[in-house]
Parts: C-alpha cells; structure tokens; sequence
C-alpha cells in the first residue's frame, strides 16, 4: 500500500478555469439569441466563424509553439464570442475570422497565453478590425426601415428627435454591432455572473454609474445620459470586458477605480474624440494602467506592521 | 459579537463532510503495542525516563519535560518498554520514541492521584506533569501558553469550538459528552488565571453544542457564548480572536499582547480532568473518517496507538487507502506509513481513496483575484506567487507573506489549482532567513 504525501491542503474547490469560462459562454448566450432576433440568422454565423477561428488559432498556435493545449478551459471560445459580439452583422466573415486570429495569437498567446495578456485580446481585435476595415465596420444593419443611424451618431449629431424609444433601445431594436444591442440580454448574462460568483459587481456598476452621472450635465437630462449608457457597446464592454479577469486589478478597490477611469475615458471620447463610441478605446487604456492600479491598491494584511 | 467584523470576515466556505458529528466516541481495544514519540508538542523533545524491558502502567510518566518549553509524556497502556529508538517526525527531524508491548491489563500506575492546587503557581505546576499540550492541532505545551507574568492583561479567554475544518468532530464530541470537564475547566480558569471573562466560540453548524453551552453559562459568571458564521478558517487563533474581541494581533506580538488567550475546547477538559482525576494527557479522542474508511466514527485511542489499529477499529478500509491524514483536508499533515501513531495534538485521521487523494493538476494563473478575496489574513496569494517566481525575497517581505498562517484558503479557492499556500511557506522560509539578515547588518551599524 503506497500513500501519496503531499502538503496541505488537500481538498479544492470544484469551480476550476474552465467551469468560470463555461458560466461566462452561458452569461453570453441570452445575448446571441437577441442577435439573431435582431439581425436575423447572420448574426449566429458571424459568431460561428469567430469563435471557430479563435479555437482554431490557440489549438494550432499551441501545437506549433510545443505548449500544452488549453482550447478546453473555454477561453478561446470567450474571446471567439466577445469579438463577433463587437462587429456590425455585415462584417464580411473572413475579417471576423481575422480578428479573431489577431485576438487570439498577437494578443494572448504572443505574451504567454491565459493569465498573461495585457490587453483584453476581444477588445484589440475589435480595434484592429476597425482601423483596417473602418467602413465595414460601421456600415450598420437596421431593425427597422426608418434609422439610418446607430444612436449614438445621432446623439454626437445633436439629433435627439430620432432616437428610438428608450424602452426599443433596451430591448435591441436599434443599430449597432450584433451583440452590444440588447440591454435586456446582456443584463441576464450579468445577473447570472454575479450568482455564479464569476464576477464582482464593483467595475461594472462603477462604470456605468460614472458614465450615467458624467452624461447627465453633458446632455442635459436624466434621459440623455440613459440613452447613453444603452447605446453602443458600454453595456457589452462594462459586464463582459472591464470584468476580464487577466487585464483588470485583482483587487476591490482597485477594480473601482477600473471602472471610473473606463467611464472618464468613455465620456471624453463619446463628447469630444473623432470617434462616436469610445469603450473599447477606454478599456484598453485601463488595461494599461492595470499594472499600477493593482500595486496601488495592494491589500493591507491584517495585523501587519510596515518595518 | 463582532457583528460587522463577522460581515467583512473574508475566508471559504469548504463542505463539511461533518459525518461523525452525531456519533459519541467509543473506547478503542487496547492495541498490541503502542509508539510514543518524546516529541509531541512544540519545543524540546522530552527526555525517556524508562529502560527497555522495564515494566509500565497506564499514566506512568516515561519522560520527562526537557527545559521550559518541553512536556513530559505518560505512559498510555501497561506492559513492557520493547524498545527506545529514532522516529521520523513529520517535520522532518529525527527524535527518540518508545515502544511499549501491552500486557493486555490496562492496569492503571497507582501513583495518580489529583494534584493538590491552591494557587497560580501549584496550578501551572500541574499543567506541567500533566503533560497537556494545546489539542486543536499546534501543540504548544498549554503550561507555558498559560503562564501568564501579569493577570490584568487577561480580558477574556477564548474557548475555541469553532472546529471549522471539514470532518472533525472530536471537538463537537467533547462538547457534548464532556459539557460538565468542559465548564469546571472554565471555572478553573476563571480560579486561577482570574479571566474576566471566558468566551465559548462556536461555529453554527454546531447548534447543538451552541444551545447546550447557553444554558450551562446561564448559571456562571461572565461566561458566554459566541455563536460564529461557518466559515473556514473561523477557528485559527487571529481569526478567532478579531471575530469574538474585535482586537487584531500586530506582527510579532501574542494574542496575550491585545489581552486574549485562545484554548482548545478539548484541552480545556483535559485540563479539568487531571485535575479532577490525575489522569496526564494519554488518550485523545480522535474522529475518524474519509472516503476510504469503511465504518467512520469517534474513537478514544491511547497515544501511541498505530493508525493501522484504529483503522482496523473502525472496520477497516473499504477502498484502497492512497492518501492518509493527521488531521482535517485544509491544514492536516500527510502520513507516509500506517504504521504511525497518535500523537497528543491529533484531533482525526482520514483516509482517502484515489479520487479525492490526488491534487488536481494546477493551470495557468487567470489573475482572477480569488486567492485575494479569500485570504482571512487579506494577503496578496497571486502577487506572492510572482515574487517567488522571481526571486525578490524583498518584496516578498513588503507583501508580508511571513503572517501567513497557512490555512489553505488560497490554494482551495484557486479554480486554476495553484499551490498557493505551498508557495507561501517556501517564501516564509526565505523571508525569515531575510529578515533575519537584514536585522544582523542593522545590528552591526554604528
């Protein structure tokens, strides 16, 4: 009879990586179906060839690079899911395969895989894609015959009057990339996170508390700065990407001031940048700062003296 | 209580596999023969007072307490010294254990008898020959931790019940089958330590027990009970300390130094019992389960008693054994050999088959933050990680991995199954060699 000795402890916990991953698939998943509600059948292809391309890259990067293959932890399908989620349902699919590959190998594996990415690789895919396509990337499918604007033109536009109904907005009838359109889903996905513990409230509510109060004198209104934080990606970006375990601080307090620096960065490029959406450009200059945050904030240990 | 310090308290909530709780503890056969280590306790092993072939009874003192901190250790069945030689101990040193073959009798030695105790003095005097140790897993000689120079320290004692790792239930049992040990070892407490105040900790998944001690309290003076959130690590001496006083131990100090003193519930009943009795510290009574045992139950086992006997008390195995425990899954130490004993401070032995016996296979850090949000001690687990990694012994001094106390919570929370708390007493050890340095060159500045 042989024992096995090791040192303690000696029990774990069953909620591994890839069990995290999966729950964040399943927080998605309400999402995607009002895509395809929208925009039609498209929209699932779009997140097909992306989410393929993701699993596709990592397991052949992985291979050719000699390390151990992680496409089973979920992550690259995360990665797959959030960039489509980003793109306009037009998008030709090969550029959504592209940025996927960008995401995946430049961004992630490139700097040593899960854990060790800087930048949330969804996120520099998007802005990727944007620079190099910019006019697939924003030529916009409508739900209706009449918009010809996502919202958030017609907010820079000044045009108030051609808004959809708040309530049309929350739900995801308006223009916008496939999966950042719906309030209504993408809160589900939230609500079910925080239930399953995969992630902390603090950056998502600070986030879009701080863009709603920022918007609030900017606009004018209650109303304006509701419609900002229903349009464009911020709803996407604050629940699915600034809560990015790898490029956001570790620490509570730490992932507070993640959120507030997401929404300063938001606002400024919203009102005053060239571009109409700032999110993805906000979180990825948080993502750079998330170093210095996270020794910032370093936890005081209980008891400890400074010596 | 501590209400809003309980809100905040930051920790795991671990299965409790709390199988035996229900089950009073029964009196093991008396094995063949029994090895007793002369290191049981923290401190210098004790010095063998016996030769071989000489005969023993049961509470025979067979060694003796070597130095201040040292216990002595009783002989725990009767029946002739076979042999003195080197035992590995689990830390790794070698010390001397004695090898006693039972005559089969029992017989008890006739010199016990309760000691005379009037005063502090007589009563530290017979913690010493009683060769307490402390129970709940440490085994710091409780004649040295109660030997206290100046009394208006003491604000209150903590009797710690809290027995928050999964599985044991030997405390729950002392507890319950031992209230009456239990409470006139408060009194006694409350005698000649002159405690203001003794505070009964216990976790709520121990209602029972937390019933029970508020009707026996009803009847004494500043006796209370502090019903705790189940939570791991609840019953580790700072944890316990800042939820039941609200009074944080600074690095360095003793929980003395913010007027506290933590006993182990069981120790407390032994205390009273040689008092009572004069029966020294011989047999524990220990929980025995896990997923390999095929009868799980409570057992009184004579110290020394090989686990191979009481596993075979409790029916022996009905899984092929792969990995076996002094103590409880979070902090309990791995036993190489069956054939290892009981000690004083061993309060369970487990025994697990395969599944549960090989650690999964550990991933890539996410840098999630688990470890963090978790760490009762709020330590930095993943930041420690990397400065190990690197090989900065100074900041792993800043991150003050030197307060870990090594309960595990990290590498439990971790969902990519990091030795965290593995990797915190490797970088203790560096940090202690650190600070040590640093302190000497200090030392030699003008």
């Amino acid at each position: 009879m042989k024992l096995l000795v090791s040192s303690s402890p000696h029990m774990y916990t069953r909620t591994t990586t890839a069990v995290l991953m999966r729950d964040v698939v399943i927080a998605l998943l309400p999402a995607l179906a009002a895509a395809v509600w929208i925009f039609g059948w498209r929209a699932l292809a779009v997140v097909a060839v992306a989410v393929a391309a993701a699993v596709a890259a990592e397991y052949l990067f992985e291979k050719a690079v000699g390390s151990e293959v992680t496409i089973s932890d979920f992550s690259a399908v995360v990665t797959g899911m959030l960039l489509a989620y980003n793109l306009p349902v037009t998008i030709p699919l090969w550029q959504a395969a592209l940025g996927s590959i960008i995401a995946i190998v430049v961004v992630k594996q490139l700097f040593g895989g899960i854990g060790r990415n800087f930048a949330n690789p969804a996120i520099v895919g998007r802005i990727v894609l944007f620079l190099s396509f910019s006019k697939a990337m924003t030529t916009w499918q409508f739900p209706d015959a009449v918009s010809s604007a996502t919202p958030l033109a017609l907010m820079r536009a000044g045009d108030l009057s051609s808004l959809p109904s708040i309530w049309n907005m929350f739900l995801g009838l308006k223009g916008g990339c496939l999966g950042e359109v719906s309030g209504l889903a993408l809160l589900i996905g939230f609500v079910y996170l925080l239930l399953r513990g995969v992630i902390s409230w603090h950056t998502t509510v600070v986030y879009v508390g701080a863009v709603f109060l920022l918007s609030w004198p900017l606009g004018g209104s209650a109303s304006y700065a509701l419609c900002q934080i229903l349009s464009g990606g911020l709803l996407l970006g604050a629940i699915f990407m600034a809560t990015d375990y790898a490029t956001t601080p570790s620490t509570t307090f730490g992932r507070v001031l993640f959120g507030l620096g997401c929404a300063l960065f938001t606002v400024l490029i919203r009102q005053w940048g060239s571009y109409a959406e700032g999110v993805s450009f906000a979180i990825l200059f948080m993502n750079i700062l998330t170093p210095y945050l996270s020794r910032w904030t370093r936890s005081k240990p209980l008891g400890g003296v400074a010596k | 209580m501590n209400f809003w310090i309980q809100l905040k308290m930051h920790g795991v909530h671990v299965p409790h596999h709390k199988n035996t709780a229900s089950m009073p503890a029964v009196i093991m056969d008396c094995p063949k023969s029994v090895t007793i280590p002369m290191s049981m306790h923290i401190g210098t092993p004790a010095r063998p007072l016996v030769k071989v072939g000489e005969y023993v009874k049961m509470g025979q003192r067979i060694a003796e307490a070597d130095g201040f901190v040292s216990s002595p250790v009783h002989a725990s069945i009767s029946g002739t010294v076979k042999k003195i030689d080197s035992f590995l101990a689990s830390n790794g040193r070698r010390i001397p254990a004695i090898t006693i073959e039972s005559d089969g009798q029992m017989a008890r030695y006739e010199g016990l008898k309760p000691p005379v105790v009037r005063n502090q003095e007589e009563f530290l005097q017979a913690l010493t020959d009683s060769g307490i140790v402390g129970l709940g897993g440490a085994g710091f000689p409780t004649s040295v931790k109660l030997t206290v120079k100046n009394m208006a320290q003491v604000d209150a004692v903590i009797v710690n019940g809290a027995e928050c790792e999964p599985y044991i239930t030997s405390d729950t049992r002392t507890m319950l089958d031992q209230s009456k040990l239990v409470m006139e070892g408060a009194r006694i407490l409350q005698k000649y330590l002159r405690a203001p105040k003794i505070l009964f900790a216990i976790e709520d998944n121990k209602p029972q027990c937390i019933s029970l001690f508020e009707e026996l309290c009803r009847h004494e003076d500043a006796m209370e009970v502090c019903s705790l959130p189940s939570m791991y690590p609840q019953g580790g001496e700072k944890v316990l300390i800042y939820h039941t006083m609200g009074r944080l131990v600074p690095e360095g100090k003793l929980p003395l130094d913010v007027g506290a003193i933590v006993i182990n519930v069981t120790t407390l009943a032994s205390i009273a019992r040689y008092l009572k009795y004069g029966l020294p510290l011989v047999r524990k009574c220990i929980t025995v389960d896990g997923s390999a045992v095929k009868e799980p139950k409570n057992v009184v086992a004579p110290i020394g008693a090989s686990l191979a006997d009481v596993f075979d008390f409790c029916g022996g195995f009905k899984a092929e054994p792969r990995k076996v425990l002094y103590g409880g899954p979070m902090m309990g130490i791995t036993v190489p050999e069956l054939s290892e004993p009981i000690l004083k401070n061993t309060n369970a032995v487990l025994a697990f088959a395969e599944a549960e016996a090989t650690p999964p296979a550990s991933t890539s850090c996410i840098r999630c933050g688990r470890c963090i949000a978790h760490c009762p001690l709020r330590l930095m687990p993943a930041e420690v990680e990397d400065a190990y990694a690197a090989g900065d012994v100074a900041a792993l001094a800043a991150l003050k991995v030197n307060l870990c106390m090594e309960c595990g919570c990290c590498s439990f929370i971790c969902p990519a199954h990091r030795p965290l708390v593995q990797t915190n007493r490797l970088a203790k050890a560096q940090v202690a060699a650190y600070l040590r340095a640093k302190a000497q060159k200090e030392a030699v500045k003008p």
